[in-house]
């Protein structure tokens, strides 16, 4: 591998998405056995092993990338909170069904779009991974905006809490488009796109649903959220904390 | 697996399920099936009182796999490595799909299964109490594959060949995960093992609490035993419980020596004039106290489940308006 494809920007490029899988994935495994019905306990399980499967992928090649021998158990349970590169939106708490599933999909819709980009990408070991994550992402688009649908659609209640849903998480959508220095450098070595470019694609994608589901989308506010420059919300130091508690507490051991 | 199917109401329920009327004609002739090993289905005539222990024995497995997903799911957000915390999320998944297999299993002998979920809650039926133990440690989440799940085999395997066809059928695929479970607990404890003193001293104390909870797994003394008789003249039960306890001690002993723990039974030791192990006596008062649930895990465990249920009741009604309104629009454009 030569230089340009070891750059900073570019470990901290294939960090991101794998702390986007991590995250989400960590959030999605905390429904197992709480879900509203069982076979949702299910599919929630099986979307939270998809993406902590795309984190182990993400994060292993991360760290070779890196060079310094950290490999993907390191990465995920040994850092502190300010390295964590996550879309502040993947670690905020659950809440209720609505927000779960809206935040699925509102990110699995931008999953779609980047690994579909990320197919070409010249870095071959992350448009291999690309491949095999695209196909469990347009599944995770699927599932939830079938329940978007449902729910926005269903009875009074359930309207009202995707509405709020919405009106919660929307706000945290404008920051998958932010441009941040590494995205600029790795666009211009066709590592993958700079996320600013799939703002168009993602609205294109997302509206047609929230519209069927009769949903009201949110006006932009000036609103920022940081989280993939490190600076997160309250909510990550105690996810931390709670993922990162045996490697913390038995320092080096094996599991 | 990404199903959404929600238990709709049925238009008739009476129109399903077998036929009841009792018939010494048809007596004869499940009588003389069971004899010869064969398998009852669903539609073929089958006693009340057959099909009633069917419903409690497949729904009282199904809430226990159900209620099992709640004690490992407790170190979910917790594993200690991206590769334990997958295997340990699929194997609460396969858990919550052995639920379902067996729900669907219960509703051919003509019941819902809300309505199976509903006697969960309210207290009338049972599940495992195994269950209601606690997991205070990681080491806990390998001894439960090992000891739980390696119980739990040895319970299921004769079930695989039980009489009663959909139950025998999901049984061979539910048998199949729970022994890929066990090798999985196993390896980990392995890795434990060779580690440092705190991880083997956590393994051991985790053997040392479910030791005794894996082998009351079994039930009653043959003797004792309130259900045994009828089961096993139905082809229900194929092993008495005290034959499938001595088979599992026998087999876990050997286990625990390449592990390189102890049980915590000073009686246990090897009896070369009977071929088998000697162990000492089970505390039936502990087991009775946690089958009849008098214990504040069986309350937590519980209300874990209703809580479930009960924050879901808006989103299954929105499915179900969903579809009404999708219903009727179709209705309309055609």
């Amino acid at each position: 591998m030569n230089q340009q494809m070891n750059s900073p920007e570019h470990i901290e490029y294939v960090t991101r998405i794998g702390d986007n899988a991590l995250i989400l994935g960590q959030r999605m495994s905390e429904w197992c056995g709480h879900a509203p019905v069982l076979e949702e306990d299910m599919a929630l399980a099986n979307m939270s092993l998809d993406l902590i499967g795309q984190a182990r992928m993400l994060l292993a090649h991360a760290g070779k990338l890196e060079g310094k021998g950290r490999d993907e158990d390191q990465l995920a349970f040994l850092r502190t909170e300010l390295n964590y590169r996550n879309l502040t939106l993947c670690e905020l708490p659950n809440q209720d069904f609505a927000r779960t599933m809206v935040r699925n999909f509102l990110f699995a819709s931008f999953q779609v779009l980047l690994w579909e980009r990320l197919l070409t990408s010249s870095d071959s070991e992350l448009a291999a991974i690309a491949a095999k994550s695209l196909k469990e992402a347009r599944y995770h688009a699927q599932h939830a905006g079938d329940w978007v649908i449902r729910l926005g659609d269903g009875t009074v209640e359930s309207h009202a809490r995707a509405q709020a849903a919405l009106d919660y998480l929307w706000p945290y959508t404008a920051e998958f488009f932010v441009t941040t220095p590494a995205d600029d450098a790795v666009a211009a070595a066709a590592i993958g796109p700079a996320w600013s470019e799939l703002e168009a694609a993602w609205e294109a994608l997302v509206l047609p649903v929230l519209v069927e589901a009769t949903l009201t989308v949110p006006a932009r506010t000036p609103f920022k959220s940081f989280g993939k420059f490190g600076r997160h919300s309250e909510h990550l130091g105690h996810l931390l904390s709670e993922m990162q508690y045996l490697q913390r507490t038995y320092p080096g051991a094996q599991w | 697996m990404y199903t959404q199917a929600l238990d709709i109401p049925q238009q008739n329920p009476e129109a399903k399920g077998p036929r009841v009327v009792e018939n010494p004609a048809y007596q004869a002739e499940f009588d003389a099936k069971v004899d010869a090993g064969g398998y009852i289905e669903a539609k073929d005539w089958m006693p009340e009182s057959y099909r009633k222990t069917l419903i409690r024995q497949i729904s009282q497995h199904a809430h226990s796999e159900i209620v099992g997903m709640l004690p490992e799911g407790n170190w979910i957000t917790r594993a200690p490595t991206l590769k334990r915390k997958a295997i340990l999320i699929a194997k609460v998944q396969d858990e919550g799909g052995h639920g379902l297999y067996l729900y669907a299993a219960a509703e051919t002998l003509g019941v819902s299964r809300d309505e199976l979920i509903e006697a969960l809650h309210s207290g009338k039926a049972k599940y495992s109490s195994i269950f209601n133990y606690p997991t205070l440690t990681w080491a806990d989440i390998g001894v439960i594959g090992w000891l739980v799940d390696g119980a739990a085999i040895m319970n299921q395997i004769p079930l695989c060949k039980c009489s009663y066809g959909p139950y025998a059928r999901a049984m061979v695929r539910v048998c199949k995960e729970e022994s890929f479970h066990q090798r999985q607990g196993y390896d980990l404890l392995l890795t434990m093992m060779k580690g440092t003193q705190e991880q083997r001293d956590m393994v051991q104390d985790a053997v040392n609490r479910w030791w005794w909870p894996s082998i009351m797994m079994f039930g009653p003394h043959d003797k004792d035993s309130v259900h045994s008789t009828q089961s096993a003249r139905w082809g229900i039960k194929r092993i008495s419980n005290d034959d499938l306890r001595q088979k599992f001690v026998d087999a876990t002993v050997e286990q625990a020596k390449v592990l390189g723990v102890t049980m915590p039974d000073p009686e246990l030791k090897w009896n070369a004039e009977r071929g088998h192990h000697d162990f000492g006596a089970i505390d039936w008062d502990e087991f009775w106290n946690v089958v009849n649930g008098h214990g504040q895990g069986n309350v937590d465990r519980l209300a874990a489940r209703v809580k479930a249920w009960e924050d879901g009741a808006w989103v299954r009604a929105a499915a179900l308006e969903y579809a009404r309104k999708q219903a009727a629009r179709e209705h309309q454009a055609a």
